[in-house]
Protein backbone atom coordinates (compact mmCIF):
# COMPACT_ATOMS: atom_id res chain seq x y z
CA UNK A 1 0.00 0.00 0.00
CA UNK A 2 1.45 3.15 -0.99
CA UNK A 3 -0.01 5.50 1.50
CA UNK A 4 1.52 3.42 4.39
CA UNK A 5 3.32 5.76 6.37
CA UNK A 6 4.92 3.79 9.07
CA UNK A 7 5.28 0.20 9.49
CA UNK A 8 6.60 -2.48 12.62
CA UNK A 9 6.55 -5.53 14.06
CA UNK A 10 5.28 -5.65 17.74
CA UNK A 11 7.10 -9.03 19.16
CA UNK A 12 5.27 -10.94 21.53
CA UNK A 13 5.33 -9.21 25.26
CA UNK A 14 6.68 -5.82 23.39
CA UNK A 15 4.25 -2.39 23.84
CA UNK A 16 4.41 0.57 22.07
CA UNK A 17 2.44 4.09 21.82
CA UNK A 18 2.45 6.91 19.77
CA UNK A 19 -0.06 9.45 18.50
CA UNK A 20 -1.79 8.54 16.10
CA UNK A 21 -3.10 11.71 13.84
CA UNK A 22 -6.56 12.51 13.19
CA UNK A 23 -8.02 10.82 9.69
CA UNK A 24 -4.87 8.11 9.82
CA UNK A 25 -5.82 4.40 10.17
CA UNK A 26 -3.35 1.89 12.63
CA UNK A 27 -4.16 -1.55 11.03
CA UNK A 28 -2.96 -4.50 13.74
CA UNK A 29 -2.38 -7.74 11.20
CA UNK A 30 -2.27 -10.78 13.60
CA UNK A 31 0.84 -13.44 13.50
CA UNK A 32 -0.92 -15.89 14.74
CA UNK A 33 -3.40 -17.60 16.97
CA UNK A 34 -1.51 -16.34 20.23
CA UNK A 35 -1.61 -12.80 19.10
CA UNK A 36 -3.70 -10.36 21.51
CA UNK A 37 -2.97 -6.81 22.00
CA UNK A 38 -4.44 -4.70 25.19
CA UNK A 39 -4.72 -1.18 23.98
CA UNK A 40 -5.53 1.90 25.83
CA UNK A 41 -6.90 5.60 23.92
CA UNK A 42 -6.71 8.51 25.00
CA UNK A 43 -6.92 12.41 23.60
CA UNK A 44 -3.33 13.35 22.40
CA UNK A 45 -2.50 16.32 24.39
CA UNK A 46 -5.85 16.02 26.85
CA UNK A 47 -5.37 13.16 28.45
CA UNK A 48 -7.76 13.15 31.06
CA UNK A 49 -10.11 12.52 27.94
CA UNK A 50 -10.03 8.89 27.26
CA UNK A 51 -11.49 5.78 25.97
CA UNK A 52 -14.48 4.57 28.15
CA UNK A 53 -15.74 1.33 27.84
CA UNK A 54 -18.85 1.28 29.76
CA UNK A 55 -20.08 4.39 27.57
CA UNK A 56 -18.79 2.31 24.74
CA UNK A 57 -20.92 -0.53 24.78
CA UNK A 58 -23.65 0.90 26.47
CA UNK A 59 -23.95 3.59 23.67
CA UNK A 60 -23.75 0.35 20.80
CA UNK A 61 -25.71 -1.97 23.03
CA UNK A 62 -22.71 -4.48 22.38
CA UNK A 63 -20.29 -6.42 25.05
CA UNK A 64 -17.42 -6.00 22.47
CA UNK A 65 -16.43 -4.58 19.70
CA UNK A 66 -16.35 -4.86 15.65
CA UNK A 67 -16.49 -3.65 12.20
CA UNK A 68 -19.00 -0.32 12.10
CA UNK A 69 -18.02 0.09 15.92
CA UNK A 70 -16.49 3.10 17.45
CA UNK A 71 -14.59 3.28 20.81
CA UNK A 72 -16.19 6.71 23.09
CA UNK A 73 -14.24 8.94 25.11
CA UNK A 74 -15.72 9.66 28.34
CA UNK A 75 -16.54 13.32 26.98
CA UNK A 76 -19.17 11.80 24.26
CA UNK A 77 -16.21 11.96 21.45
CA UNK A 78 -15.88 9.36 19.10
CA UNK A 79 -12.12 8.60 19.32
CA UNK A 80 -11.25 5.83 17.60
CA UNK A 81 -13.31 3.96 14.67
CA UNK A 82 -13.17 0.36 13.75
CA UNK A 83 -13.18 0.54 9.87
CA UNK A 84 -12.09 -2.66 9.02
CA UNK A 85 -12.35 -6.56 11.19
CA UNK A 86 -11.55 -9.62 9.51
CA UNK A 87 -11.82 -11.13 13.14
CA UNK A 88 -15.48 -10.17 14.22
CA UNK A 89 -14.86 -9.87 18.01
CA UNK A 90 -12.53 -7.82 20.45
CA UNK A 91 -12.99 -8.36 24.07
CA UNK A 92 -13.78 -4.92 26.23
CA UNK A 93 -15.14 -6.51 29.32
CA UNK A 94 -12.18 -8.98 30.89
CA UNK A 95 -9.27 -6.89 31.35
CA UNK A 96 -6.15 -7.93 31.40
CA UNK A 97 -2.90 -10.05 32.97
CA UNK A 98 -0.99 -8.44 35.86
CA UNK A 99 2.41 -9.33 37.27
CA UNK A 100 0.61 -11.88 39.76
CA UNK A 101 -1.41 -13.26 37.77
CA UNK A 102 1.93 -13.71 34.97
CA UNK A 103 3.78 -15.47 37.80
CA UNK A 104 0.72 -17.93 39.15
CA UNK A 105 0.00 -18.67 35.43
CA UNK A 106 3.75 -19.22 33.99
CA UNK A 107 5.79 -19.67 37.28
CA UNK A 108 9.20 -17.31 37.83
CA UNK A 109 10.56 -16.60 34.70
CA UNK A 110 12.80 -12.71 35.12
CA UNK A 111 15.18 -10.72 33.49
CA UNK A 112 17.71 -12.55 35.32
CA UNK A 113 17.16 -15.96 34.34
CA UNK A 114 16.14 -15.19 30.92
CA UNK A 115 17.18 -11.44 29.76
CA UNK A 116 14.52 -10.16 27.27
CA UNK A 117 12.74 -13.45 26.78
CA UNK A 118 10.95 -13.14 30.08
CA UNK A 119 7.62 -12.92 30.70
CA UNK A 120 6.17 -9.82 30.22
CA UNK A 121 2.50 -9.11 31.76
CA UNK A 122 0.26 -6.59 30.39
CA UNK A 123 -0.52 -4.56 33.46
CA UNK A 124 3.36 -3.80 33.97
CA UNK A 125 3.80 -2.91 29.88
CA UNK A 126 0.26 -0.72 30.19
CA UNK A 127 2.04 1.31 33.10
CA UNK A 128 5.19 1.53 31.81
CA UNK A 129 4.23 3.38 28.33
CA UNK A 130 1.57 5.51 30.41
CA UNK A 131 4.58 6.83 32.39
CA UNK A 132 6.22 8.01 29.10
CA UNK A 133 3.25 10.13 28.87
CA UNK A 134 3.24 11.16 32.37
CA UNK A 135 0.42 9.23 33.20
CA UNK A 136 -0.11 6.99 35.96
CA UNK A 137 -1.97 3.57 37.52
CA UNK A 138 -4.69 6.56 37.98
CA UNK A 139 -4.96 6.91 33.91
CA UNK A 140 -5.36 2.84 33.51
CA UNK A 141 -8.99 2.08 32.88
CA UNK A 142 -10.52 -0.72 30.80
CA UNK A 143 -8.68 -1.94 28.06
CA UNK A 144 -9.95 -3.33 24.79
CA UNK A 145 -8.34 -6.58 24.11
CA UNK A 146 -7.75 -6.96 20.17
CA UNK A 147 -8.12 -10.83 18.76
CA UNK A 148 -8.95 -12.08 21.79
CA UNK A 149 -13.01 -13.33 22.32
CA UNK A 150 -14.16 -13.68 25.88
CA UNK A 151 -17.95 -14.28 25.46
CA UNK A 152 -20.42 -15.07 28.69
CA UNK A 153 -22.96 -18.13 28.96
CA UNK A 154 -26.80 -17.66 29.38
CA UNK A 155 -25.50 -17.56 33.34
CA UNK A 156 -23.16 -14.89 32.68
CA UNK A 157 -20.17 -16.91 33.08
CA UNK A 158 -17.12 -15.83 30.97
CA UNK A 159 -14.87 -18.27 28.75
CA UNK A 160 -12.26 -17.39 26.20
CA UNK A 161 -12.76 -18.52 22.38
CA UNK A 162 -10.53 -19.59 20.07
CA UNK A 163 -10.57 -16.33 18.03
CA UNK A 164 -6.85 -14.59 16.60
CA UNK A 165 -5.30 -16.19 13.63
CA UNK A 166 -2.47 -15.34 11.52
CA UNK A 167 -3.15 -12.59 8.88
CA UNK A 168 -6.60 -11.54 11.16
CA UNK A 169 -6.81 -7.35 10.71
CA UNK A 170 -8.30 -4.94 12.66
CA UNK A 171 -8.23 -1.82 11.38
CA UNK A 172 -9.03 1.85 13.79
CA UNK A 173 -9.24 5.05 12.25
CA UNK A 174 -8.77 8.14 14.44
CA UNK A 175 -11.17 10.83 14.73
CA UNK A 176 -9.24 12.95 16.90
CA UNK A 177 -5.52 13.22 17.56
CA UNK A 178 -5.48 10.12 19.52
CA UNK A 179 -2.89 8.49 22.19
CA UNK A 180 -2.30 4.95 21.67
CA UNK A 181 -0.96 2.70 23.95
CA UNK A 182 -0.19 -0.96 23.20
CA UNK A 183 0.92 -3.87 24.93
CA UNK A 184 0.96 -7.46 22.77
CA UNK A 185 0.88 -9.55 25.94
CA UNK A 186 -1.37 -12.56 26.68
CA UNK A 187 -4.95 -12.72 27.71
CA UNK A 188 -5.00 -14.51 31.30
CA UNK A 189 -7.64 -16.41 30.20
CA UNK A 190 -6.40 -18.24 26.82
CA UNK A 191 -5.58 -21.74 27.29
CA UNK A 192 -1.73 -22.17 26.72
CA UNK A 193 0.25 -22.32 29.68
CA UNK A 194 3.98 -21.77 28.10
CA UNK A 195 4.62 -17.97 27.35
CA UNK A 196 5.45 -17.71 23.35
CA UNK A 197 2.46 -14.93 22.02
CA UNK A 198 2.77 -14.60 18.69
CA UNK A 199 4.35 -11.24 17.08
CA UNK A 200 1.65 -8.50 15.41
CA UNK A 201 2.16 -6.19 12.48
CA UNK A 202 1.58 -2.26 12.76
CA UNK A 203 1.41 -0.46 9.88
CA UNK A 204 0.19 3.52 10.14
CA UNK A 205 -2.21 5.09 6.53
CA UNK A 206 -3.46 8.62 6.32
CA UNK A 207 -7.28 8.02 5.12
CA UNK A 208 -10.13 10.17 3.88
CA UNK A 209 -12.17 11.74 6.58
CA UNK A 210 -15.27 9.75 7.11
CA UNK A 211 -18.23 11.15 4.85
CA UNK A 212 -22.14 11.43 5.62
CA UNK A 213 -22.36 7.72 4.75
CA UNK A 214 -19.04 6.53 6.23
CA UNK A 215 -20.42 2.74 8.27
CA UNK A 216 -19.07 3.52 11.37
CA UNK A 217 -21.03 6.73 11.25
CA UNK A 218 -24.64 5.02 10.10
CA UNK A 219 -24.42 1.85 12.02
CA UNK A 220 -26.52 3.50 14.91
CA UNK A 221 -27.86 6.88 15.66
CA UNK A 222 -26.06 6.89 18.87
CA UNK A 223 -22.92 6.99 16.68
CA UNK A 224 -24.13 9.83 14.02
CA UNK A 225 -24.44 11.87 17.80
CA UNK A 226 -21.18 10.73 18.66
CA UNK A 227 -19.19 11.60 15.14
CA UNK A 228 -21.38 14.97 15.92
CA UNK A 229 -19.73 15.77 18.95
CA UNK A 230 -16.16 14.97 17.76
CA UNK A 231 -16.69 17.08 14.69
CA UNK A 232 -17.71 20.20 16.56
CA UNK A 233 -16.01 23.48 16.85
CA UNK A 234 -16.08 22.94 20.00
CA UNK A 235 -14.60 19.64 20.27
CA UNK B 1 -23.37 1.99 64.24
CA UNK B 2 -20.71 3.99 61.95
CA UNK B 3 -23.75 6.15 59.81
CA UNK B 4 -26.92 5.57 59.10
CA UNK B 5 -28.15 7.53 55.64
CA UNK B 6 -30.92 8.45 53.44
CA UNK B 7 -29.58 8.90 50.16
CA UNK B 8 -32.09 11.33 48.31
CA UNK B 9 -32.73 10.67 44.48
CA UNK B 10 -30.08 12.00 42.60
CA UNK B 11 -27.74 13.19 45.32
CA UNK B 12 -24.04 11.69 45.92
CA UNK B 13 -22.23 10.16 49.33
CA UNK B 14 -19.10 9.72 50.67
CA UNK B 15 -17.67 8.17 53.50
CA UNK B 16 -14.64 5.74 54.85
CA UNK B 17 -15.47 1.96 55.61
CA UNK B 18 -12.96 0.47 58.31
CA UNK B 19 -11.37 -2.69 57.57
CA UNK B 20 -14.12 -5.09 58.81
CA UNK B 21 -16.97 -3.31 58.85
CA UNK B 22 -20.23 -3.93 57.48
CA UNK B 23 -22.02 -2.03 54.51
CA UNK B 24 -25.42 -2.56 53.52
CA UNK B 25 -27.51 -0.96 51.09
CA UNK B 26 -31.44 -0.82 50.97
CA UNK B 27 -33.36 -0.21 47.75
CA UNK B 28 -35.97 1.82 49.79
CA UNK B 29 -38.20 1.76 47.23
CA UNK B 30 -37.35 -0.59 44.52
CA UNK B 31 -35.68 -0.80 40.79
CA UNK B 32 -33.19 2.13 41.88
CA UNK B 33 -29.55 2.25 40.52
CA UNK B 34 -26.97 3.32 43.20
CA UNK B 35 -23.76 3.70 41.41
CA UNK B 36 -20.58 3.38 43.62
CA UNK B 37 -17.09 3.15 43.27
CA UNK B 38 -14.83 2.01 46.02
CA UNK B 39 -10.89 3.13 47.08
CA UNK B 40 -8.40 2.31 48.94
CA UNK B 41 -8.32 4.87 51.66
CA UNK B 42 -5.97 6.63 52.44
CA UNK B 43 -3.76 5.50 49.33
CA UNK B 44 -6.59 6.54 46.63
CA UNK B 45 -4.65 5.29 43.76
CA UNK B 46 -6.11 1.96 44.13
CA UNK B 47 -9.56 1.58 43.24
CA UNK B 48 -12.16 -0.46 42.29
CA UNK B 49 -11.50 -2.64 39.41
CA UNK B 50 -14.45 -3.78 37.21
CA UNK B 51 -12.79 -5.78 34.96
CA UNK B 52 -10.13 -7.05 37.37
CA UNK B 53 -13.94 -8.50 39.52
CA UNK B 54 -15.36 -10.07 36.09
CA UNK B 55 -11.77 -12.05 35.63
CA UNK B 56 -11.37 -12.93 39.44
CA UNK B 57 -14.88 -14.45 39.55
CA UNK B 58 -14.93 -15.57 35.90
CA UNK B 59 -18.73 -14.16 35.60
CA UNK B 60 -20.57 -10.94 34.72
CA UNK B 61 -22.70 -9.95 37.39
CA UNK B 62 -22.46 -9.85 40.89
CA UNK B 63 -23.37 -11.05 43.94
CA UNK B 64 -23.40 -13.26 47.11
CA UNK B 65 -19.84 -14.20 46.64
CA UNK B 66 -18.53 -12.07 44.83
CA UNK B 67 -15.04 -10.44 45.38
CA UNK B 68 -14.96 -6.46 44.54
CA UNK B 69 -11.06 -6.75 43.41
CA UNK B 70 -8.68 -3.69 43.38
CA UNK B 71 -6.66 -2.36 40.79
CA UNK B 72 -3.49 -3.89 42.53
CA UNK B 73 -5.19 -7.18 42.80
CA UNK B 74 -6.34 -6.67 46.58
CA UNK B 75 -10.13 -8.11 47.54
CA UNK B 76 -11.66 -4.58 48.87
CA UNK B 77 -15.11 -5.62 49.72
CA UNK B 78 -16.73 -8.73 49.74
CA UNK B 79 -20.68 -9.47 48.77
CA UNK B 80 -21.98 -11.48 51.68
CA UNK B 81 -25.76 -11.00 51.66
CA UNK B 82 -28.34 -10.37 48.47
CA UNK B 83 -31.49 -9.82 48.35
CA UNK B 84 -31.96 -8.86 44.96
CA UNK B 85 -29.83 -11.54 43.04
CA UNK B 86 -27.53 -9.70 41.13
CA UNK B 87 -25.85 -6.39 40.27
CA UNK B 88 -24.39 -5.01 37.37
CA UNK B 89 -20.58 -3.32 36.83
CA UNK B 90 -20.77 -3.01 32.93
CA UNK B 91 -23.26 -0.25 32.34
CA UNK B 92 -20.59 2.67 34.07
CA UNK B 93 -22.56 5.83 35.17
CA UNK B 94 -24.29 7.84 33.20
CA UNK B 95 -23.12 11.30 32.20
CA UNK B 96 -24.37 14.55 30.24
CA UNK B 97 -22.05 13.45 27.58
CA UNK B 98 -22.68 10.14 27.12
CA UNK B 99 -27.10 10.80 27.27
CA UNK B 100 -26.11 13.19 24.37
CA UNK B 101 -24.87 10.05 22.56
CA UNK B 102 -27.26 7.73 23.64
CA UNK B 103 -30.59 9.62 23.45
CA UNK B 104 -30.06 13.63 22.07
CA UNK B 105 -27.53 16.55 21.94
CA UNK B 106 -30.53 18.64 23.82
CA UNK B 107 -30.04 15.90 27.06
CA UNK B 108 -26.89 17.75 28.34
CA UNK B 109 -28.69 19.56 30.90
CA UNK B 110 -30.38 16.47 32.57
CA UNK B 111 -28.37 15.76 35.88
CA UNK B 112 -26.28 12.44 35.65
CA UNK B 113 -24.18 10.40 37.84
CA UNK B 114 -20.92 11.87 36.99
CA UNK B 115 -21.67 15.52 37.58
CA UNK B 116 -22.65 13.77 40.96
CA UNK B 117 -19.60 12.05 41.60
CA UNK B 118 -17.60 15.24 40.21
CA UNK B 119 -19.25 17.44 42.99
CA UNK B 120 -18.41 14.83 45.65
CA UNK B 121 -14.72 14.78 45.07
CA UNK B 122 -14.60 18.59 44.59
CA UNK B 123 -16.14 19.36 47.97
CA UNK B 124 -14.53 16.91 49.87
CA UNK B 125 -11.15 17.20 49.13
CA UNK B 126 -10.19 13.42 49.24
CA UNK B 127 -7.74 13.99 46.63
CA UNK B 128 -9.64 12.37 43.96
CA UNK B 129 -10.20 13.75 40.13
CA UNK B 130 -11.86 12.66 37.43
CA UNK B 131 -9.45 10.56 36.01
CA UNK B 132 -9.79 8.38 39.60
CA UNK B 133 -13.33 7.77 38.60
CA UNK B 134 -13.36 4.37 37.00
CA UNK B 135 -15.84 1.78 35.64
CA UNK B 136 -18.63 1.90 38.97
CA UNK B 137 -20.76 -1.12 40.43
CA UNK B 138 -24.56 -0.64 39.72
CA UNK B 139 -25.99 -2.01 42.54
CA UNK B 140 -29.48 -3.13 41.80
CA UNK B 141 -29.25 -2.59 37.76
CA UNK B 142 -29.59 -5.04 35.39
CA UNK B 143 -27.85 -5.17 32.66
CA UNK B 144 -27.89 -8.09 30.70
CA UNK B 145 -25.05 -9.67 28.34
CA UNK B 146 -26.08 -12.44 26.01
CA UNK B 147 -24.04 -15.59 24.45
CA UNK B 148 -23.82 -13.16 21.31
CA UNK B 149 -22.45 -10.54 22.73
CA UNK B 150 -25.16 -7.86 23.46
CA UNK B 151 -25.74 -5.35 26.22
CA UNK B 152 -28.64 -3.33 27.44
CA UNK B 153 -30.46 -2.11 30.45
CA UNK B 154 -33.19 -3.99 30.85
CA UNK B 155 -36.03 -3.67 33.69
CA UNK B 156 -34.60 -3.85 37.00
CA UNK B 157 -35.00 -7.31 38.81
CA UNK B 158 -35.04 -5.31 42.06
CA UNK B 159 -37.84 -4.64 44.88
CA UNK B 160 -38.81 -2.25 47.71
CA UNK B 161 -36.54 -3.08 50.47
CA UNK B 162 -34.28 -5.24 48.60
CA UNK B 163 -30.93 -4.45 49.97
CA UNK B 164 -27.19 -5.91 49.21
CA UNK B 165 -24.54 -5.98 52.11
CA UNK B 166 -20.43 -6.26 51.98
CA UNK B 167 -18.06 -6.57 54.47
CA UNK B 168 -14.60 -4.30 53.56
CA UNK B 169 -11.31 -6.47 53.95
CA UNK B 170 -9.39 -3.08 53.64
CA UNK B 171 -9.93 0.24 54.79
CA UNK B 172 -11.68 1.75 52.01
CA UNK B 173 -13.90 5.17 50.79
CA UNK B 174 -17.05 4.44 49.16
CA UNK B 175 -18.46 6.96 46.76
CA UNK B 176 -21.96 7.06 45.24
CA UNK B 177 -24.48 8.29 43.30
CA UNK B 178 -28.15 7.77 43.49
CA UNK B 179 -28.87 7.82 39.87
CA UNK B 180 -30.74 10.61 38.69
CA UNK B 181 -31.15 8.88 35.04
CA UNK B 182 -34.54 9.50 33.07
CA UNK B 183 -34.12 8.24 29.95
CA UNK B 184 -33.50 4.52 30.34
CA UNK B 185 -35.61 1.81 32.73
CA UNK B 186 -32.52 1.56 35.31
CA UNK B 187 -34.25 3.28 38.10
CA UNK B 188 -38.22 2.10 36.87
CA UNK B 189 -38.64 5.70 35.56
CA UNK B 190 -38.40 7.33 39.04
CA UNK B 191 -35.27 7.59 40.96
CA UNK B 192 -35.78 7.44 44.78
CA UNK B 193 -34.04 7.53 47.75
CA UNK B 194 -31.97 4.61 48.94
CA UNK B 195 -30.30 3.91 52.62
CA UNK B 196 -27.02 3.16 53.27
CA UNK B 197 -25.96 1.80 56.59
CA UNK B 198 -22.42 0.33 58.32
CA UNK B 199 -21.84 -0.76 61.31
CA UNK B 200 -18.09 -1.68 62.92
CA UNK B 201 -16.64 -5.20 62.86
Amino acid sequence: MSDVLHHETLLGGDKCSFILPRHHALTLVAGGPRSAVALLAFRAGRTHERYNMPDSLKAQHTAFLSAGRVLLSDMGRVLLSVTNDSCGWHDTISGHMSAASALAKYGECTYQQERNAMVRNSRDNLLIELGKWELTERDLHANLNAFVKIAADAEGNLAWHPNAAAGQRLTLRAELDTLVILSNTPHPFDPWTDYAPDSVELSIARVPPPGPDDPCRTKRSENARAFQLSESVIA
Amino acid sequence: MIFDHIIPAGDGFLHVLPAGCRFRITDSEGNQAVDTLFFAHPDSAERYDATATLQAQRRVYLTTGSRLMSSRGRTMLTITEDTCGRHDTLGGACACESNQVRYALDKRYMHACRETFLLQIATNQVGLTKRDCGHNINFFMNVPVTPEGGLSFADGISGPGRFVEMRAEIDSLVLISNCPQLNNPCNGWNPTPVRVQAWAA
